[in-house]
């Protein structure tokens, strides 16, 4: 693909990798800004959130941290394994790592249905009684973590997709900056968690 | 283009032990809720987010063996993001 009738196409791979890092930025001012909504409110209604935050379930969010910090180390690693040459180990790597993302989504996915089951969700007769800055806890729970789930889908096509870019040749030793910038992604997807996770969970 | 002859590999056993690293900050996380730290919580539950995420940016996002130019540029944009929270809390707590 680098070469066409004996003319070369010019790969840039630092420019590729400069293209994700920018991109990289716009999503942490997306997640920026809603935590700093966050913090606002939490300002300005501590007592609620405080009492909001403790019906949250610590095992859950703690578990799926693990998860993703986890899968982050093996997508990672799946670069190591074809900058060695590593087809097989790098493509079982992303497979971990799209396996784990799965995890973490079926998590998510029990951990709402109990707040459902529980009638705890935007717009819910139950919402509608509770204190304002519960409203807004729950409000900002829900969307953050619903955007994020979303990234975290996302993140898992884009890895599927390069997955099978590495089994048939097409990210190779010496030409991976597709696999390097999917990494870069999914390391976005669990920094994003790290900084969710201590404030909605942990600061009670 | 060849330029990139020789790309920094990342051993298998430098991501086990960030991974290693940043499971424990985890445990220390969670475990630092049920002390009694009042308002200091959030500043030490922010404090070990920064380190864990620093860890996951300089290793696993590869920004300790890039070109400098990456770690300015990521820089930048925290500084960027923490003149937003403060610009904001500078009007919020003086209305």
């Amino acid at each position: 693909m680098s070469e066409i009738a004996g003319n070369h196409i010019h790969r840039d791979d630092i420019g590729s990798k400069l293209g994700m890092w920018l991109f990289i930025f716009t999503e942490l001012l997306l997640f920026g800004g809603l935590f700093l909504v966050y913090a606002v409110y939490r300002e300005l209604y501590s007592e609620d959130f405080h009492y909001a935050a403790m019906q949250l379930n610590v095992v859950f969010g703690t578990v799926n941290t693990v998860i993703l910090l986890t899968s982050s180390m093996t997508v990672a690693m799946s670069i190591t394994a074809i900058q060695k040459g590593n087809r097989t180990l790098c493509m079982w790597l992303i497979l971990l790592t799209i396996i784990m993302a799965f995890a973490f989504l079926v998590n998510k996915y029990f951990e709402w249905g109990i707040k459902f089951e529980h009638h705890i969700y935007p717009g819910s007769s139950l919402m509608f009684q509770f204190k304002h800055g519960v409203i807004l806890f729950f409000g900002l729970y829900f969307f953050m973590t619903g955007l994020h789930a979303f990234h975290v889908i996302v993140g898992m096509i884009l890895l599927t997709v390069i997955f099978f870019r590495v089994k048939n040749g097409h990210i190779t030793a010496e030409r991976n900056v597709l696999l390097e910038n999917g990494g870069l992604y999914w390391h976005l997807v669990d920094l994003i968690w790290i900084f969710l996770f201590p404030l909605l969970y942990l600061v009670t | 283009m060849a330029e990139n002859n020789h790309q920094h590999i990342t051993s298998y056993s430098t991501f086990a032990k960030i991974l290693v690293t940043l499971l424990a900050l985890t445990f220390i996380s969670v475990t630092a809720v049920h002390l009694e730290l009042g308002a200091w919580s959030v500043g030490i539950a922010l404090l070990i987010a920064s380190v864990k995420g620093t860890l996951v940016l300089m290793y696993f996002m590869h920004l300790k063996f890039d070109h400098p130019v990456f770690r300015i540029m990521v820089a930048a944009v925290i500084l960027l993001f923490a003149s937003f929270i403060i610009l904001t809390f500078v009007d919020y707590l003086f209305r």
